[in-house]
């Protein structure tokens, strides 16, 4: 692995990634999804190298998957869950994050609840940053497992139908996820209640749809967002019943999709709200647990390419 | 004491006076102006060859931090930043802690700016009580303290009734009602212009509706009532229009802007910039041109710095967390020039936006070269080159999106009633008319 030369210092986004390096991400990754299923699983391609998660929002699947991915790869993993006051939340990042670089990590791991904190922090630190979710920006790893989870059932991601269905507007997971299908030439439609898809989102390459069954027409993979419940009080859509009852995903619905359509969800699921229970749990239809599975995986392949960059060597 | 400016471009908006000449200075008043007017011997000579001497600046909208918060801001230091920025008055907004809605904290400011003697410092009485919207403050008994004008500064007066009231009982004291214009339900929680930057950004977005629906309502009362209406830093080109309308039915309506507004775009933003995060946000480039476009015809009135100072701790911190707003004191001209330099607007008609202009609507007898006035002038090198410098501000916040800008046109020497209240490091000589 010694000739891969990655050029980014840090991984803030999918936004600024070329083609060619999102699939070198995924190529590398195809090797870390064999590791991971071997019995001994750990390699020593980052031993010496501390890797600290630093969440600042809570998050159980995301952290266990960057923590797992660079213990794999041999290096150190400290977690450090920040508590976080909502007033006091934009001193304490930058003072954290000051404090945590002082002990010389090579990588620090953050999300925050918070759109651009990663890049705030990335200015000041002196090692890589990887965004693991920040505010309603950007979820650059969940978009390349996504990707992974696709690639490796369909083969491919160009010319691929892809429906993003539900609360597009607070999602950093939808926006990752077109910025990458759009750059590897799928065709993504984003599909919700008018209250819950933000302006201009054509802008960004995509077709948007209200209706769930003309927006699911024909669609290889269909991919159910979360819709947090304080949301559908009232504030964007009127009830949790008129959301599943207008853009929930049944079976019955899913029959407007391709016979052999995927159905993807970054998890954690409210079932009955975005997705009813038999959808989520049928093998054969639902990456899910693919999408857990390779998340390790691409975790591995993007601090193992950061750890080439000149400047993180 | 006798003080000549001699060989200066004498600029005066308020007459189109644009010629070489000599200004006299007795007592702290202009005692004479004109090409023909003849130093006596024992004058002290400044020699202006090469520069511009103006009017001071009158700047309409200025925060500052004192009482409450002086570390962002205090009259002092606005003072200074001011002087450096050739500004000879400024009025500051009333949105300090505590809010300047009594006659105690218009005192309390007149004492600080005496104390300081720098620049004339006036104040707005708050429209409400804490400028929180709902019960009108002593307006009258303000007025008497010396209020320049009325508003509740960085908020907007939300509710229709109130509004109503306010425009029409300012009326009766003759001085001027100024809005931030913007619907605070629509603005709710947003952070910058509503669009495609926004969605790439994650961040959420302040529709341009929410300028135009306020502008919109109080311009119907306006219209009911009969009152003063002034419009603060317009943002958006249907807000230009609006006022453009506006004046041509008769409303007694005026506005300013603020320079990013003209200067600056969303596209500033860039990758999550707090320094260019205001409010109103920076909008579109065709609401920049149509800015411009209202500067030229006389649509916008003034041009104001908007001066916002924030420390860093209210400017490093993610962009949803930080406070709006950019200090202007220190770059209002420089700026402003711009629109000169480009061929959009002549000088004379860019300088009234910020002197006579302003004073006369907040009704102060400033802002023009008169024989008799007080001598609050500036001499400016219309044409020096140099590169903005916020680390070198005055100002006690250094929240500049100009920061590093090359610009055209510097401020040399800032006189207040016959004191020069700055002085430039550079040289007086040099300049190039």
């Amino acid at each position: 692995m010694s000739d891969i030369v990655w050029p980014h210092r840090h991984l803030l986004g999918i936004e600024g990634l070329s083609a060619a390096e999102i699939t070198a991400v995924l190529d590398l990754s195809e090797t870390y999804v064999e590791q991971n299923r071997r019995a001994d699983k750990r390699s020593r391609e980052l031993a010496g190298r501390t890797i600290m998660n630093l969440f600042f929002e809570d998050s159980t699947r995301t952290r266990t998957s960057f923590e797992l991915a660079g213990k794999r790869l041999g290096g150190d993993v400290l977690n450090m869950s920040v508590s976080s006051s909502s007033v006091k939340k934009g001193e304490t990042l930058l003072d954290t994050a000051m404090t945590l670089n002082a002990m010389n990590p090579d990588f620090l791991i953050v999300r925050h609840s918070l759109s651009g904190a990663p890049k705030l922090l990335a200015d000041k630190v002196n090692c890589a940053v990887i965004n693991a979710g920040d505010g309603t920006h950007e979820h650059p790893t969940q978009a390349l497992l996504d990707a992974l989870s696709i690639r490796r059932r369909k083969g491919r991601l160009a010319g691929l139908s892809v429906a993003i269905c539900g609360d597009i507007l607070h999602s950093r997971v939808a926006r990752s996820n077109i910025h990458l299908l759009v750059t590897m030439g799928a065709h993504v439609r984003v599909v919700g209640p008018p209250t819950l898809i933000p302006t201009a989102i054509d802008r960004m390459g995509v077709d948007v749809f209200h209706d769930m069954d003309a927006g699911l027409r024909d669609a290889d993979i269909v991919m159910m967002l979360r819709l947090q419940s304080e949301r559908m009080s009232g504030r964007f859509v009127p009830s949790s019943r008129e959301y599943f009852h207008f853009h929930g995903l049944t079976f019955d619905r899913l029959k407007a999709a391709k016979p052999d359509a995927l159905i993807m969800h970054p998890g954690p699921m409210n079932r009955g709200v975005e997705i009813d229970s038999e959808v989520a749990d049928d093998i054969g239809r639902s990456l899910i647990l693919d999408q857990v599975e390779f998340g390790v995986a691409v975790r591995m392949a993007c601090l193992r390419l950061l750890a080439s960059t000149r400047a993180n060597a | 004491m006798l003080t000549a400016f001699t060989h200066a471009r004498l600029l005066d908006p308020a007459k189109e006076r644009d010629e070489i000449g000599v200004l006299l200075v007795e007592g702290g008043k202009i005692a004479a102006i004109g090409p023909d007017v003849a130093p006596p011997d024992s004058a002290r000579i400044i020699d202006c060859t090469g520069l511009c001497l103006a009017p001071g600046l009158v700047d309409m909208r200025v925060a500052v931090g004192e009482p409450g918060e002086e570390q962002r801001e205090t009259i002092l230091s606005a003072s200074r930043a001011a002087a450096a920025g050739g500004i000879t008055a400024f009025a500051m907004l009333p949105n300090t802690s505590p809010v300047l809605d009594d006659i105690a904290g218009l005192e309390f400011i007149a004492r600080r700016a005496r104390e300081a003697k720098l620049v004339k410092i006036f104040a707005y009485g708050a429209v409400t009580k804490g400028a929180a919207g709902r019960d009108l403050a002593e307006m009258g008994l303000l007025a008497e303290a010396g209020a320049v004008g009325f508003t509740d500064g960085v908020h907007a007066i939300g509710d229709a009734l109130t509004m109503r009231r306010a425009l029409s009982y300012a009326k009766g004291f003759g001085k001027v009602l100024v809005q931030h214009p913007e619907e605070a339900s629509l603005a709710a929680g947003g952070q910058m212009n509503e669009g495609e930057i926004a969605t790439r950004l994650g961040l959420a977005g302040i529709p341009r509706a929410a300028e135009i629906i306020m502008l919109e309502r109080d311009l119907r009362l306006v219209a009911l009532t009969g009152g003063r209406y002034h419009a603060a830093h317009l943002s958006t080109a249907e807000g230009v229009e609006l006022i453009r309308v506006a004046k041509s039915e008769g409303l007694r309506v005026t506005c300013d802007v603020a320079p990013p507004y003209f200067a600056l775009t969303e596209v500033d933003v860039g990758d999550y910039r707090t320094f260019a995060k205001l409010s109103p946000p920076l909008r579109t480039d065709d609401d920049r041109r149509a800015i411009i476009a209202g500067l030229a015809d006389f649509t916008i009135d003034a041009i104001a710095s908007d001066h916002a100072p924030q420390d860093q701790d209210a400017k490093r911190v993610p962009f949803a967390a930080a406070a709006p707003g950019v200090v202007g004191l220190e770059t209002l001209l420089p700026i402003a020039l711009e629109l000169y330099h480009k061929g959009e607007i002549g000088l004379l008609d860019l300088l009234a936006r910020m002197t006579v202009i302003p004073a006369g609507i907040l009704g102060l007898p400033m802002g023009r070269l008169k024989i008799g006035a007080a001598a609050d002038l500036m001499v400016f090198d219309l044409n020096r080159p140099w590169v903005i410098d916020s680390g070198a501000f005055c100002s006690k916040s250094k929240n500049s999106p100009f920061d590093k800008r090359p610009v055209l046109g510097k401020v040399l020497m800032t006189m207040v009633d016959g004191r020069i209240v700055y002085q430039s490091e550079e040289t007086l000589h040099a300049g190039a008319y």
